[in-house]
C-alpha cells in the first residue's frame, strides 16, 4: 500500500502543528468560534449532539495493521473504546474532547493518517471498491488512481472552496461495490485497445434530490484523467450555484444545464489546462502504482478449508455468505461482519481493531479494507488459512455469518449523535436485525440491503437500499419512511416510496410483513427480494404494509 | 400576530467537553436539565440568548422549548430528550454521569 514520502508526511505534519495552534487560540479566545469553525471542520472535526465528532480519513478504505492498531489506541486513549466505520470509508470517533485533539492528528500522522478535507466544502476522502486488487471480476486496481486523485486533491489552491462537497469513488471491477453512480465523479476503470483508462460517470448523489449519474465520456485514457477530473471540477466550481446549498451539488449543476452543455465545457476546459500537467501526473502514477503490487500470492493445497467446511456446520455457514472470490487461485476475500444482531452497525471496539489487526498480520497479508457498507475486509486470505482465522475472529465475537443478508444493515449514526439528523437509525437497525434473527429467517430470506439514514442528506444510501429507510421528524414524533427497489450497483435504482410513513414502534414490524409477503410470493428460494419486487411491482407490497388503508378502499 | 410565547431554556455545547449544558438561574451554565432556567418571557430570552452567545467558552447557543416539571425544565421534543439523556445505543452520555457538575 502507498508509503508516504517526505512531501506527504512534512505536509500532515505541518497540518497538525497549524491546527495544533488554531485550537490554542480557540480555547484562549483568540478566535472566535465563527473564525474556528471552518477551521476545524477543515480538519474533519464536527460538534456533534453530545459531544465533538472527529471523521478520519481512510484512503481509499484501505489499511495496514499498525494503522488498525493505532486507531485503536486512539480509540481507547481520547475516547470511549471503540469507532465508528462509515459509508465513506472513514472512521468517526464519538467523544473527542477539544484539547485532545491536536495529540489524536499527531498520533493519526505517526501512521500516515489524517482527517484533512473530512469535511468542508473540498472534494472529500476518495471512496474505492473495496475488493480492489483482489477481486476476481477486476480490469484494473481503483487504488493507485484513487492515490493520485487524493494527492491531486489534498489542498488543491482552486478546490477549497467549491460551492459544496465533492465525492468521487472509484472501481476497477465490472460489480459496482462503491457506487460509483451515487457520487459527484464516479470513475470506472475500463482497458480499450490495450489502454487503461476510465470511464467518466457526473453528477449521481443521494441526499434530498437522489439522482443517477450520468455518462460524462465513455472513455478517457490515464494520460488524459487528471487534467479531465480538473476540468470537470472547474467548470462546476464557476457554475455550480452559490445561491442556495441545496442546488449546489454537481448533480443540480448537470440537471440544470444538461450534460451535452457540460460535456463541451468541459471538453473545453480541458484542452485549455491539458498542456499545462506536462506529463507530471503520469510520472506520478506509475510511481505510486509501485505501492501497490500484490502481495506474494502462495501456491498450496487447500485441504485444511476443505476439511473444515465439510466437518464444521457453524464454519460452512460463515464462509457461504461471508467469503468472495479472489483472483489468485486458492485464495478468498473474507468480510468480516460488524453487523452482528443487536450491535451498531459499523462500530468495533479497540480490542477487536487490535484483532483485526493481528489476523491481518497471521494471515492475510497486512492488508485490511473497510467497506462503505460498514464491514472489514481482509483482501487476500489463503484458503488453507480460514479455519484458523475463522477461529480467531469467533474469538472476538467477529464471526457473525450474515454478509449479505438482512442483518447486514447499513445504518448512519442518525439522532443518537448526528446534529444534523431527523431521527435515530441505530435502534431501528439493532431492531430489525434482533427481530429476524428470533425469526430464524434471515437464511430463508437470502440477499437483502436495508439501508437506513436518520435524515434526508442520506449518509444511510436508504435511495439505494432493497429496503430503504429515511427517519423524519414529522411533528416533533420520529417517522419512518419506506423505500423499495433500490439498487447501488452498475444497475443503479433509487427506491420506490410506499407511502405514508411508520412511528418508531412500527417500523420493525412494518419491515417484517414486507418481506414475509416477498416470502409468500416470490417464485422459488432463487428469486431475491429484489428480483421479486421488479418482477412484482409496488403493489402486493403496498397491500402488506397498509392492510388495514386497503380493507377500507375495498369496503368503499 | 405572531404566536404565543412558549416556555424557553437556553443550551449549548461546552467548547472544551463538547457536551451538552444549559443556562442557570444564576447565570451559570450547569450540565442538568432540570437546573437550567426556564424562560417565560420573550424579551428576556433574547436578552439572555445574546448574552450567552458572547461566551467564549460555548458553541452554538439556542433557545429551545421546555416544560415545567416536577423536578425542573423538562424537554417538549424528543431531539433535546436524547441531548439530556445520551444516545440509545450505549449508556454513555449524560446518562451515565448523572450530568450534576457546573462547568
Amino acid at each position: 500500500m502507498y508509503k508516504y514520502n517526505d512531501f506527504d508526511e512534512s505536509f500532515v505534519r505541518n497540518r497538525v502543528a497549524q491546527f495544533s495552534a488554531q485550537v490554542a487560540r480557540r480555547i484562549d479566545g483568540s478566535l472566535s468560534e465563527e473564525e474556528f469553525r471552518p477551521l476545524r471542520l477543515m480538519n474533519g472535526l464536527y460538534l456533534q449532539l453530545h459531544a465533538y465528532m472527529l471523521r478520519v480519513a481512510i484512503p481509499y478504505g484501505t489499511l495496514n495493521p499498525d494503522q488498525m492498531d493505532q486507531l485503536a489506541h486512539i480509540a481507547e486513549k481520547y475516547d470511549r473504546g471503540y469507532g465508528h466505520f462509515t459509508t465513506r470509508q472513514n472512521i468517526q470517533y464519538n467523544w473527542p474532547k477539544l484539547p485532545d485533539v491536536p495529540a489524536i492528528l499527531s498520533d493519526l500522522a505517526d501512521v500516515e493518517m489524517h482527517a484533512i478535507q473530512t469535511s468542508g466544502n473540498t472534494i472529500r476522502n476518495v471512496t474505492a471498491d473495496h475488493f480492489a486488487g483482489a477481486a476476481a471480476d477486476e480490469v484494473a486496481d481503483p487504488r493507485p488512481v484513487a492515490e493520485l486523485i487524493r494527492q491531486w486533491s489534498t489542498d488543491h489552491p482552486e478546490f477549497q472552496f467549491l460551492p459544496r462537497k465533492f465525492k468521487v469513488a472509484v472501481t476497477g471491477a465490472t460489480a459496482d461495490r462503491a457506487v460509483v453512480r451515487a457520487h459527484d465523479i464516479g470513475l470506472v476503470l475500463k482497458r480499450q485497445d490495450g489502454v487503461l483508462g476510465a470511464e467518466i460517470i457526473v453528477g449521481g448523489g443521494l441526499g434530498r434530490t437522489p439522482m443517477v449519474g450520468k455518462t460524462l465520456k465513455e472513455f478517457v485514457p490515464f494520460d488524459d484523467l487528471l487534467p479531465y477530473l480538473e476540468a470537470t471540477v472547474s467548470v462546476w466550481n464557476l457554475l455550480g450555484r452559490r445561491d442556495n446549498k441545496y442546488k449546489a451539488r454537481i448533480k443540480i449543476t448537470v440537471h440544470e444545464h444538461g450534460i451535452d452543455d457540460i460535456r463541451a465545457r468541459v471538453e473545453d476546459r480541458f484542452a485549455a489546462i491539458k498542456p499545462s500537467f506536462g506529463g507530471i501526473d503520469m510520472e506520478m502514477l506509475r510511481e505510486i502504482e509501485g505501492h501497490f503490487l500484490p502481495p506474494i500470492f502462495a501456491d498450496k493445497p487447500v485441504d485444511a478449508y476443505t476439511r473444515a467446511y465439510e466437518a464444521d456446520p457453524v464454519f460452512r455457514a460463515w464462509a457461504d455468505t461471508n467469503l468472495a472470490a479472489h483472483k489468485a487461485e486458492g485464495y478468498a476475500i473474507v468480510t468480516v461482519s460488524l453487523k452482528k444482531p443487536g450491535q451498531t452497525p459499523g462500530d468495533a471496539t479497540a480490542e477487536q481493531m487490535r484483532a483485526l489487526a493481528q489476523i491481518a498480520r497471521d494471515y492475510a497479508h497486512d492488508e485490511l479494507r473497510i467497506s462503505h457498507e460498514q464491514n472489514v475486509i481482509l483482501p487476500h486470505v489463503h484458503k488453507s488459512n480460514l479455519p484458523a482465522l475463522h477461529a480467531a475472529l469467533k474469538a472476538f465475537d467477529l464471526a457473525s455469518a450474515n454478509v449479505g443478508l438482512v442483518s447486514d444493515i447499513i445504518a448512519c449514526p442518525g439522532m443518537d449523535y448526528c446534529a444534523l439528523a431527523t431521527a435515530r437509525s441505530i435502534p431501528v437497525a439493532q431492531g430489525i436485525a434482533t427481530r429476524f434473527e428470533e425469526l430464524k429467517l434471515e437464511h430463508d430470506i437470502g440477499a437483502l440491503k436495508i439501508k437506513i439514514s436518520g435524515c434526508i442528506n442520506a449518509c444511510g444510501h436508504h435511495h439505494v437500499g432493497h429496503i430503504g429507510i429515511l427517519g423524519l421528524d414529522r411533528a416533533g414524533v420520529e417517522n419512518y419512511q419506506i423505500t423499495l427497489g433500490g439498487d447501488g450497483t452498475e444497475d443503479m435504482v433509487i427506491g420506490d416510496r410506499t407511502g405514508p410513513g411508520f412511528a418508531y414502534d412500527e417500523i420493525v414490524p412494518a419491515i417484517e410483513r414486507i418481506l414475509l409477503c416477498y416470502l409468500d410470493l416470490r417464485d422459488g428460494p432463487e428469486e431475491t427480494f429484489l428480483a421479486a419486487y421488479r418482477r412484482l411491482g409496488l403493489a402486493p407490497f403496498k397491500a402488506a404494509l397498509y392492510p388495514a388503508k386497503e380493507e377500507k378502499a375495498n369496503a368503499a | 400576530m405572531s404566536r404565543p410565547f412558549t416556555p424557553k431554556v437556553i443550551t449549548a455545547n461546552a467548547l472544551l467537553q463538547g457536551d451538552v449544558i444549559y443556562l442557570s438561574e444564576s447565570g451559570t451554565w450547569v450540565r442538568d436539565l432540570h437546573e437550567a432556567a426556564l424562560i417565560f418571557d420573550a424579551v428576556r430570552a433574547e436578552a439572555l440568548l445574546a448574552e450567552a452567545q458572547k461566551d467564549g467558552m460555548v458553541v452554538g447557543a439556542y433557545l429551545t422549548d421546555a416544560a415545567e416539571g416536577k423536578h425542573g425544565p423538562e424537554p417538549t421534543h424528543f431531539r433535546e430528550e436524547f441531548r439530556r439523556t445520551g444516545p440509545s445505543n450505549y449508556p454513555h452520555g449524560k446518562q451515565e454521569t448523572g450530568a450534576r457538575a457546573n462547568v
